[in-house]
């Protein structure tokens, strides 16, 4: 399919597939094995300029959007995700300062983010606030000119490697979800740890950790925005995010799809290549059909949302859930059509099945977009009637 | 520190076919590519430019076609290419052809260091960079394997020798070669392939150069290609089985058989 792209798009579309093939594809089932962070290859991307993508020139990127954006985390998520989330979560860490940082705030922190010398992270998540952000603990007081953390974030993309982290605390517990407030934390600054790094069923090479605050003090002009929007921040940053998440999903779906139709090829059975038997062409223009329509559905979002329109939230919900279910189904399958030789290490589908479940859970699990595309329905049929 | 880079454009040797009525290369249809010892001498240069500041220039000698590896350097960070390109210099030799490329590098002011790949994968010489050194009247190394360190008009490298490697200084301006232990060559980036799309790249003449007729191209070639083969096949071979016993005794009998030992 041509999806009519820009020279622009192509070029970034290339190198970051180049990428993938060259440096990536080699040693994915190593950086898995290990639960290694991929460093070598985030200085690659960093070097390629593919970092900045979806930042403004003035601050030292490309100047593109979020569908610029997608381009990249698609084509390196052919090859692993574990890699592919890495780099897409210093965006996730990045949406906050670049929606709501001031000019200085935006200055200081996003050209080290474009130029990749330094990753992002968000801290948002909590032992006990996941889906439910009004559960949060972590609070931020004010104390002379500045805010003191305390609390513990959970389960953070790029925990220890990220420099720069974007974190939702509470500055006005009493006031529930109109309490919360984003910061913005640098790695090394006193009072500022990280726990235990998590060890996962899949995208074993992305880091996970805990984020500890105690009694860390930050100047007063990290607060992003002002007091009480910490949730908004949240939001408006998770629904600028997840068709990134569309395009790892959709990108993961692709490559489980090229390993299952070169195996089939190759393959011979009852005297022939599996390929032949209608069983399994079957299976594969299905897994074909799905991954086009889930990234017909991401490429449609990720442009919607780069003409900057004001509702996003159901757009952006609908491009990570359906392409999440659509990655975890092809990759089933792909394991199914690899047979015996599926289910094990050697062969990547292995990897590329575990690796798919997250997608289903992560920046919102798949019925809290359920929940999202839900309600705004409720919403416009309400507004019909008014 | 203002560097030049001499690069080739070369088939892709990952798929070549003989011809096997003249021996020659069958080159219709075949990729080319940068010449891949010149993608090291690329990475060097933009390396040491990004520790020290200045310039670095890509240079080439070929048909028109050859602007494409202009662009590929120009992707990876090179700031300014040269294209030499006129029919007359067709049928070079490595005389020749480091003459010319001598012409070319005169035209860069300030220069401090030109950089080689050891040798290209199509001809195999290694004899440009030398050929070169000697046209601009600069000192050489060989075989670079790493810059140690630059500084005071001077530089300090180390140069792979058969069992080791020697430490070198050398007085800039100066040639080297490089060999692919030096560094591992950088992906293009999104903003250099973005310069890369839009360069113009102005071809300069035998005229633009002022170069002697004589000396360039084919009449400027003292070596003459008399023919052309490929290597007739290996002779019988045969693998000797069992345990390394049996295989040795097996071996000696070969050997005693057609009275070598």
């Amino acid at each position: 399919m041509d999806y009519f792209l820009t020279d622009e798009q192509q070029e970034i579309r290339a190198l970051a597939r180049q990428i993938a093939e060259e440096k990536v594809k080699p040693v994915r089932a190593e950086l898995d094995e290990k639960e290694e962070f991929p460093w070598e290859i985030m200085k690659t991307l960093a070097q390629a300029d593919l970092f900045g993508l979806y930042i403004p020139e003035e601050y030292g990127g490309f100047g593109g959007g979020s569908f610029d954006n997608c381009l990249a985390i698609e084509e390196l998520s052919k090859a692993c995700i574990g890699v592919s989330v890495s780099f897409a979560a210093s965006g996730l860490g990045a949406y906050p300062i670049l929606l709501y940082g001031n000019d200085e705030q935006k200055k200081k922190y996003l050209p080290r983010i474009a130029s990749g010398q330094s990753l992002a992270a968000f801290g948002l998540t909590e032992a006990n606030a996941g889906s439910d952000a009004g559960g949060t603990a972590t609070t931020a007081v004010l104390d002379g000119n500045e805010y003191i953390l305390n609390g513990t974030k959970q389960w953070i993309t790029n925990g220890g490697e990220a420099e720069i982290y974007s974190v939702i605390a509470m500055t006005n517990p009493s006031r529930g979800g109109r309490g919360a407030s984003a910061f913005v934390v640098e790695k090394g600054t006193p009072g500022f740890s990280f726990g235990k790094k998590e060890k996962k069923m899949g995208i074993r090479s992305s880091a996970t950790t805990e984020l500890v605050f105690e009694n860390c003090r930050i100047p007063k002009e990290n607060l992003l925005g002002r007091e009480g929007v910490g949730f908004m921040v949240a939001m408006r940053t998770l629904d600028k995010s997840r068709p990134g998440i569309g395009a790892q999903a959709v990108g993961l779906a692709a490559g489980a799809l090229e390993e299952s139709v070169n195996y089939a090829r190759e393959r011979r059975q009852f005297g022939s290549p599996i390929i032949s038997f209608q069983a399994v062409q079957h299976m594969l223009a299905d897994m074909a059909t799905q991954t086009e329509a889930a990234r017909a559905l991401v490429y449609a979002v990720a442009r919607y949302l780069d003409s900057d329109p004001k509702e996003i939230s159901k757009a952006s919900a609908m491009s990570k859930l359906f392409s999440s279910d659509v990655a975890m189904k092809v990759t089933v399958d792909a394991v199914q059509i690899l047979g015996g030789y599926g289910y094990m290490r050697e062969y990547p589908v292995e990897k590329m099945m575990r690796d798919a479940k997250i997608l289903q859970i992560y920046e919102g699990t798949n019925q809290i977009q359920r929940n999202v595309i839900g309600a705004a329905l409720i919403k416009e049929a309400a507004g019909k009637k008014a | 520190m203002n560097i030049a880079v001499c690069v080739k454009q070369v088939p892709d040797a990952s798929d070549v076919k003989i011809d096997k009525a003249t021996g020659t290369m069958v080159r219709d249809g075949v990729p080319s590519i940068l010449n891949p010892f010149d993608a090291y001498a690329v990475e060097e240069a933009i390396a040491l430019k990004e520790k020290h500041g200045g310039n670095v220039t890509a240079l080439t000698m070929g048909p028109p076609q050859a602007a494409e590896v202009l662009r590929h350097v120009v992707a990876m960070g090179v700031d300014d290419v040269m294209l030499l390109s006129d029919r007359a210099f067709a049928g070079a030799d490595t005389w020749a052809t480091s003459y010319t490329l001598g012409l070319g590098l005169k035209r860069l002011d300030n220069l401090d260091l030109v950089i080689c790949g050891k040798q290209a994968i199509d001809g195999d010489t290694a004899q440009v960079g030398p050929g070169v050194a000697v046209n601009l009247g600069l000192p050489f190394v060989a075989y670079v394997r790493k810059v140690i360190e630059v500084g005071g008009g001077k530089m300090k490298v180390e140069r792979l020798i058969e069992d080791g490697y020697e430490v070198v200084e050398v007085e800039l301006p100066a040639v080297i070669t490089v060999v692919k232990e030096i560094n591992s060559p950088r992906m293009p980036s999104l903003k250099g392939k973005m310069k890369a799309k839009k360069l113009e790249v102005a071809p300069l003449s035998a005229a633009d150069l002022g170069a002697i007729l004589e000396n360039i191209g084919l009449p400027g070639s003292p070596t003459k290609v008399v023919k052309v083969f490929s290597p007739p096949p290996k002779g019988k071979r045969e693998t000797l089985v069992g345990t390394p016993d049996e295989q040795v005794s097996a071996l000696v009998d070969r050997l005693a058989g057609i009275k070598v030992i």
